[in-house]
């Protein structure tokens, strides 16, 4: 079969137009269907960065929140009903909302704010610069150097600014996993300074971070806080809900899917009308082929190979393709969200499998129904 | 004994259905044995292609029997047929039918590869084979950079590179001019024909005709007369 195959790739790689032709569609379907959900999938990403860089196992909120950055705000008898149940280990407060902070050249700039336990500072991020007690310092703020970090003018150790009025003081550089989805830079103090700082309403608990003693007490602290009206989550379920919302309630999830599904039926239709155009080019050398002694299962053998290895070597450039133009928009925007995963990498794949799945039957059923005699009758 | 190279008896072939049916071939029998150059002749439309298609495996007959040496062909599977076929039969066809997109040798070397030979070997053995018709300095070339009597010396290449018991020619001359026909049909009686082998030759061609061992001609159908080499 091995020497099939190589006819058949000879057949295919010297018909270099139609070979071109093929490697162009559906390297370009590759790439609008990588570039569409990678772009989501950075989105998604990045929307759940709270709770990535946080890292609290499970969350405690009010059952009408959607993602982190709109949390509705909780009693403080929560956190002490959540600390009093049976399976917690420890429960902490965590603030999270937004401010606007005045910079030493006057310009102003929205920032993200977390508020973190003043006992524990349970959540808090990986400092690159100062230490982390330098946090109870006066008016201590710390901000992560991700890629909105430049917004608030670089700052550094000692550098100041004004939020609300109230004087901030930058005592600790961090770095964390994930940037946020907003593209607006990210400060951490304690909880007490930022309802403090930050104009607050009457309930200012947005999350209560919950350890349990063991993952078997998840299920009973989950019961206990639903019987309490309020709803305990997972990591994972959190990320999920968060992940949920963008797909199914912003319509993010649904132009995506229009784009994928567009990004499919273009590279369908290039590569399935110009394999088409190439067998029925070749049909009368398959002819010829069945003539001299192919077998049927040879000859279909030869135009899935041609298929596959035509929607495999456009994937490889499709991804490649799409990985380059990512990596040079990141080099421009720090920030930039799209983010290549397993599943896009998947996905495409299956969706060219299709394509070439497509080809190949088509060109196939008119290998298959052209009869030698024909050949002879010319 | 030997058996013949091909025996066929009683064949029937139709094209089409009701008051559109026309009948190709009407209770037709046929011997070939090995050692002879056979030639079908007659007017167009009188069933030679569809009989010579019949005899090598490629066309079903309504009615009849084909036996390659000894062997009936239409009680084979498509697979068997297919092997029967690349086996036995070496075919010229009449627009060469050669692959554009590989060379010369690699197009020589098909019945080759086919048979699942390495294919290195078979490009080397097609070249040899190219030697015979007087084509190895064209090995490398792409069947278009060729002359039409090159390009029909490279498909009898083809067709002799796995050495077929019966040679199947279809107007073997029909784009060549009457010197070039005349030498490549000579050419393939005094290199290709031996005890061993047996030809069978459409044609139009009566500058050809010396080569023939037996003429049989064909009329609406049916071998209306069979005359020894002339």
């Amino acid at each position: 079969m091995r020497g099939i195959l190589k006819l058949a790739y000879k057949l295919l790689v010297n018909d270099k137009a139609k070979f071109t032709a093929l490697l162009v569609g559906n390297t370009f379907a590759v790439f609008g269907m990588m570039f569409a959900t990678s772009m989501f999938s950075g989105v998604l990403y990045h929307s759940f960065s709270t709770v990535t860089n946080i890292g609290a196992s499970v969350w405690v909120m009010d059952p009408a929140v959607q993602t982190v950055a709109n949390s509705i705000g909780m009693p403080d008898y929560v956190l002490d009903a959540v600390r009093s149940m049976h399976g917690v280990k420890y429960a902490v407060p965590l603030y999270s909302g937004g401010a606007l902070v005045k910079l030493p050249n006057g310009t102003f700039q929205y920032v993200s704010v977390l508020g973190l336990d003043d006992t524990s500072l349970f959540g808090r991020p990986q400092l690159t610069e100062g230490q982390p007690q330098d946090i109870y310092a006066e008016n201590g703020f710390i901000v992560v150097h991700d890629a909105d970090f430049s917004k608030l003018g670089n700052p550094h150790l000692g550098s100041e600014f004004q939020l609300n009025d109230h004087r901030g003081v930058i005592v600790g550089v961090a770095k964390v996993a994930a940037s946020g989805l907003f593209g607006i830079p990210t400060l951490y103090t304690t909880y007490n300074r930022a309802i403090q700082y930050i104009p607050s309403p009457r309930y200012t608990a947005s999350y209560v971070l919950v350890e349990p003693k063991s993952t078997g007490d998840i299920a009973a602290i989950k019961q206990q806080v639903k019987a309490l009206g309020y709803l305990a989550l997972t990591k994972q379920e959190f990320m999920q809900n968060i992940k949920s919302f963008y797909i199914y309630q912003t319509g993010m999830g649904t132009n995506i899917l229009i784009m994928t599904a567009i990004s499919f039926i273009v590279g369908l239709s290039i590569s399935g009308q110009t394999f088409y155009t190439f067998i029925l080019e070749n049909l009368e050398r398959f002819g010829a082929l069945k003539a001299i002694g192919t077998r049927g299962r040879e000859l279909v053998g030869m135009v899935l190979f041609q298929a596959t290895f035509t929607s495999l070597t456009g994937y490889g450039l499709g991804v490649g393709l799409c990985t380059l133009l990512i990596s040079l928009a990141k080099l421009r925007l720090p920030d930039y969200f799209a983010m290549i995963t397993y599943f896009n990498l998947i996905l495409a794949l299956v969706m060219v499998l299709v394509i070439a799945g497509v080809s190949s039957y088509v060109g196939a059923r008119k290998v298959l129904r052209i009869e030698p005699f024909d050949i002879f009758r010319g | 004994m030997q058996n013949p190279a091909i025996h066929a008896t009683g064949l029937v072939k139709s094209f089409g259905e009701g008051d559109a049916k026309t009948p190709a071939l009407r209770n037709v029998e046929f011997e070939a044995n090995f050692g002879e150059m056979i030639y079908i002749v007659g007017p167009s439309g009188s069933g030679k292609t569809t009989l010579l298609s019949v005899l090598s495996g490629i066309l079903r007959p309504d009615a009849g029997t084909v036996a390659v040496e000894g062997v009936d062909v239409w009680h084979l599977t498509a697979d068997q047929l297919a092997d029967f076929r690349l086996n036995k039969i070496g075919f010229v066809f009449q627009d060469y039918h050669l692959f554009p997109r590989l060379t010369t040798a690699e197009n020589v070397a098909i019945p080759l590869i086919l048979k699942k030979k390495d294919w290195d070997e078979s490009v080397e053995q097609a070249v040899k084979y190219l030697e015979i018709v007087g084509l190895k300095g064209r090995a490398a070339l792409p069947p278009v950079k060729l002359s039409g009597g090159e390009q029909q010396r490279v498909a009898i290449a083809r067709a002799m590179v796995s050495d077929p018991d019966i040679l199947i020619m279809d107007e073997p001359t029909a784009s060549l001019d009457g010197d070039t026909g005349h030498a490549l049909v000579g050419f393939v009686h005094r290199n290709l024909l031996n005890e061993n082998r047996c030809i069978v030759v459409v044609t139009h061609d009566n500058r050809i005709f010396d080569f023939a061992t037996r003429i049989l001609k064909m009329e609406d159908g049916r071998l209306v007369s069979s005359r020894g080499e002339a």
